[in-house]
């Protein structure tokens, strides 16, 4: 069976998969991490998105051995290490944009993706369009795009913390 | 800003947004969902369903895939001998009298298949794809038979779904006076005919439904982890229905679950099957259902046919209301299927009207297609869209404004308790005030003007309003239980106070995004004055909670809130005698507030942490009068539904170009009762208007003629993104319930119940100049397009 080697949240990992694997099996099944989910089986949800080389990716159309060598970020691993939230999860909170959970370790690292790819700034529409690839059943979106708007002032330094940048 | 006042507890109680303690293990990716458990041995089932909507199985082989890599064991229907069917939790009698035909639901299919996705073996193997790849070599042949649907099940010869059920039809069932109701027609000026279809729907919570099975031979307990909202309610109808397990030897857990709107209510097949497959193995089972598994076999709601027709006096007076539906129960009877299109829905038909006379009459029937049952509001939103299309269609008829006839037909706040000719009463409303409040914060005096600026772009603007009730709070056992509940309705809450005064709450209700664990411990800050991060809520584990019923019909907060302030009144009750007996005082002159207890008019006080080490370590303490220890549950059995409604207004624009309806703005006002957590309250508002909108804009379930699900993936049925979607304004208009401890009446389902109507009369509004009287949920571009473009042929050719 192929090996594949890569680093996940900065720590490296050498695993036999099957040349069918799925990343997101990789990281559930293999290495244990649980945040990532699967929510459907044609790449349309988004439960599954994580960062791979810094981008945005669904890990359920993406085959394990196809990210040999290069360093995946999941939502475990987006908070510092000494705890303090990414401000994309700060605002999550802080607005009200997750109800049952499921949906949202994609959404954010989707939201953190977009928001990072656009230092010049999205606006409400946009960031509804960013969305795109990312369902969500429980809210209606409509605390999720509040609190992108709030991160990104966060994330690209224009306010303290996303409480701040409440209206 | 540094105040210098360190560690101010901020308030956590009644009325503040306090943010969630769920948020932050969901935010990192520690949430504990059924499929990110595993346990030690575990095996991976996949089943073999179904591909015909109707068939009969003339032979089944499994010994090929018996033979492939990593197959531990494979059952089809005819190893499952000894156990039963999937219950079915209400009975509902016909017209005459009799029961409503109640056809077994077996396990694995015996003998036939009955829809697409229909189970008709498990395969178990070491890895799901071993199991996947091994249930692809279980060979099945098929007599296929003619599918069966709403518009063939009732007509005479048609194909039949259960041998022994004539007709395909489940039940017959009425409501109300129907002489009232013809004599009412009778004297009427105006009679309003509405031929109505609301849309069959997939819940498509994002959590797939998943289930493991476990046993341990050397004690004979069994555990099931599923994707549950209510775990009690699985484990009396797997355990005395199914499997014939006593409660003591059967644990059944629903973690973290993902969103459940209804689908995760009902005892599913799967979750008996891998708890019976695991006893037989000996090893834990995990099922876990991919998507396109979920819209085959997740149950469905809504899918009904109605005539209604409404009788009018000169005024506009609504002098009675004659209602016949067609409600489609699927192949099998879910876990509440039968109550949805009854008592959940004819009894609603009055809405916020003094209608004096109402007669329904539901015909049940059985199709090829999977079990449909209740989806957030089940019966509520399709009575709420029955009537209010009715009212907006009996406004344009008789040429009364349709804000004007709503006034002249509401109930009046001096009218409550209000009986209604349907069997329920109302205890509290302002429907006046909630439809100002409405109209103000959505402009209704400026949208002429905005109508006129749209059109100036080329663009068709309309408004639309309604203006509903619902009845949740689910429900008083008695009055449930005459109407054929097979169960209680009640709820229950443990209150755990610790010997140094934190507090652990459990409850039988069930969070799966509602917030639980946060506005419950704001009823504890609030009663007993504990502080908010001393207050933990557990639920979801038959074998750390009492006997509950779960969560679903918006009930947790007024019926199993209602069951912890009984709780923390005994709390408080046994603690003022302790409280008592250290201040040498006598009991009735013991206060407490604010967490603390003292002695009136004096300042002799005992923290409520004291009283309760006090009771632990009971050694100066009242020991032949009061037992030691700090800890009550209390069971609530509520006297009334409760009665959430309110005003939705919805404003689309139409591209004549497309036909395509865009959201540019939703108004709601409600009246939820009292508001613990406003902000959770906003979220859940959004989120069920969110869900209205998919039903009146974007989703439908679509079966082809041959029973096939032909909206089975996420690329065929349109679930609602955040582009789809408009900012959703929120507010509140509160009046009190009157019957329950803390007035509260239910917010879960008020935005998927109130919005469906409004969308759509703003959709009928936008297209006036089209002479269209109703558009059929939801209003794809396909189909305003061809009103458009049919209206313009209509006119050229004219």
């Amino acid at each position: 069976m192929p090996q594949v080697t890569l680093t996940v949240n900065g720590k490296q990992h050498s695993v036999e998969v099957e040349g069918r694997t799925l990343l997101v099996e990789l990281l559930r099944e293999k290495l244990r991490l649980t945040g990532t989910h699967v929510g459907c089986d044609t790449s349309q949800c988004g439960a599954c998105v994580v960062h791979v080389d810094g981008n945005s990716l669904k890990s359920c159309t993406t085959l394990a051995v196809a990210v040999d060598g290069c360093s995946v970020t999941t939502i475990e691993g987006l908070a510092a290490a000494d705890g303090t939230l990414h401000p994309m999860q700060e605002a999550f909170r802080e607005y009200h944009a997750l109800q049952c959970g499921f949906c949202t370790p994609g959404m954010v690292m989707s939201a953190v993706d977009l928001v990072q790819k656009h230092p010049e700034g999205l606006s409400e529409q946009e960031i509804r369009e960013g969305l795109e690839g990312n369902l969500c059943r429980c809210t209606g979106y409509h605390n999720i795009v509040k609190a992108i708007d709030a991160a990104q002032e966060v994330m690209h330094g224009r306010r303290a913390s996303v409480a701040a940048a409440a209206e | 800003m540094d105040t210098g006042v360190e560690n101010a507890t901020p308030f956590a109680g009644i009325g503040a947004s306090v943010k969630r303690k769920e948020d932050l293990r969901f935010l990192s990716g520690r949430g504990h969902y059924t499929d990110d458990i595993s346990r030690p041995g575990q095996t991976h089932c996949w089943f073999v369903r179904s591909p015909h909507a109707h068939a009969r199985i003339a032979s089944l082989d499994t010994a090929a895939a018996a033979g492939m890599p990593g197959v531990v064991a494979i059952f089809t229907g005819a190893d499952m001998t000894g156990i039963g069917g999937v219950p079915c939790g209400w009975l509902i009698h016909n017209k005459d009298g009799t029961p409503m035909r109640e056809p077994p639901h077996p396990v694995l299919a015996q003998g036939k298949a009955r829809f697409v996705g229909d189970a008709v073996a498990m395969v178990i193997a070491e890895t799901r794809q071993q199991a996947r790849d091994a249930a692809e070599a279980v060979t099945v042949e098929y007599d296929v038979l003619p599918a069966v649907g709403m518009d063939n099940a009732l007509t005479p010869g048609a194909a039949l779904v259960h041998d022994d059920v004539p007709g395909n039809l489940c039940y017959d069932w009425h409501i109300g006076d129907e002489a009232a109701m013809r004599a009412a027609f009778s004297g009427a000026k105006h009679i309003v005919t509405l031929e109505l279809t609301n849309n069959r729907l997939i819940p498509n919570a994002m959590e797939p439904r998943s289930a493991i099975g476990d046993y341990d031979p050397t004690t004979g307990d069994h555990t099931l982890y599923t994707t549950s909202q209510n775990p009690h309610v699985i484990r009396l109808l797997m355990g005395a229905f199914v499997l014939n397990i006593p409660e003591h030897k059967l644990r059944v857990v629903a973690p973290d679950v993902g969103g459940g709107f209804g689908s995760k209510i009902f005892h599913y097949i799967e979750e008996a099957a891998v708890t019976w497959a695991a006893a037989r193995i000996a090893r834990p089972i995990k099922w876990t259902a991919d998507r396109t598994e979920s819209f085959m076999t997740d149950a469905h709601g809504r899918d009904h046919v109605s005539v209604a027709k409404l009788a009018l006096d000169e005024h506009g007076t609504f002098l009675g209301l004659h209602v016949a539906t067609r409600a489609n129960m699927g192949a099998y009877l879910s876990t509440f299927a039968t109550s949805v299109p009854t008592y959940l829905y004819a009894t609603l038909l009055a809405g916020v009207y003094t209608t004096p006379a109402i007669y329904a009459e539901v015909k049940a029937v059985f199709t090829t297609t999977v079990p449909v049952d209740a989806y957030r509001g089940a019966g509520r939103p399709e009575a709420t869209f029955l009537l209010e299309r009715l009212v907006d269609v009996a406004a344009r008829d008789t040429g009364i404004d349709k804000l004007e006839i709503r006034r002249r037909n509401f109930i009046k706040p001096d009218q409550f308790p209000y009986q209604t000719p349907v069997a329920l009463e109302y205890d509290s409303g302002d429907y006046f005030s909630t439809l100002e409040m409405g109209l103000k914060a959505a402009d209704w005096a400026g949208f002429e003007a905005r109508r006129a600026a749209a059109r100036a772009q080329g663009k068709l603007r309309g408004i639309g309003i309604s203006t509903y009730l619902e009845a949740c709070g689910i429900a008083p056992s008695a009055v449930v239980g005459a109407l054929g509940a097979r169960a209680g309705l009640y709820e229950v809450g443990t209150i755990r106070v610790h010997p140094t005064g934190s507090v652990t709450v459990l409850t039988g209700t069930h969070s799966h995004g509602q917030g639980h664990e946060t506005t419950l411990a704001q009823l504890v800050c609030d009663q007993l004055g504990v502080p908010f991060d001393k207050v933990d809520i557990v639920h979801g584990d038959t074998a750390k909670i009492p006997f509950g019923m779960g969560t679903y019909g918006s009930r947790s907060l007024a019926v199993g809130g209602s069951a912890m302030v009984k709780a923390m009144d005994k709390i408080i009750a046994k603690a003022k005698r302790i409280a008592a007996h250290l201040m040498e005082a006598s009991v009735e002159d013991v206060e407490f507030a604010n967490g603390e207890f003292r002695v009136a008019g004096t300042d002799k006080t005992k923290a409520f942490a004291e009283i309760a080490l006090t009771a632990y370590v009971p050694h100066n303490y009242p020991i032949d009068e009061i037992e030691p220890g700090l800890e009550e549950t209390a069971f609530y059995d509520p006297k009334n539904f409760t009665y959430p409604g309110g005003c939705h207004i919805a404003e689309v624009e139409i591209e004549p170009e497309t036909g395509h309806v865009r959201m540019v703005n939703f108004t709601a006002v409600d009246d939820v009762g009292r508001v613990i957590n406003p902000m959770i309250v906003e979220g859940q508002v959004q989120g069920g208007v969110a869900q209205g909108i998919g039903q009146a804009l974007l989703e439908a379930c679509v079966y082809g003629s041959d029973g096939q699900l032909l909206s089975g993936s996420l690329m065929d049925y349109t679930m609602p993104r955040a582009d789809d979607l408009a900012p959703v304004s929120v507010a509140t208009h509160t009046t009190l319930c009157t019957h329950n401890p803390l007035g509260v009446k239910g917010c879960g389902e008020v935005g998927a119940i109130g919005s469906p109507p409004a969308v759509i009369n703003a959709v009928v509004d936008a297209l006036k100049e089209y002479d269209v009287r109703h558009v059929d949920m939801p209003a794809t571009p396909a189909k305003i397009w061809s009103i458009i473009h049919g209206s313009a042929q209509r006119a050229a050719a004219e």
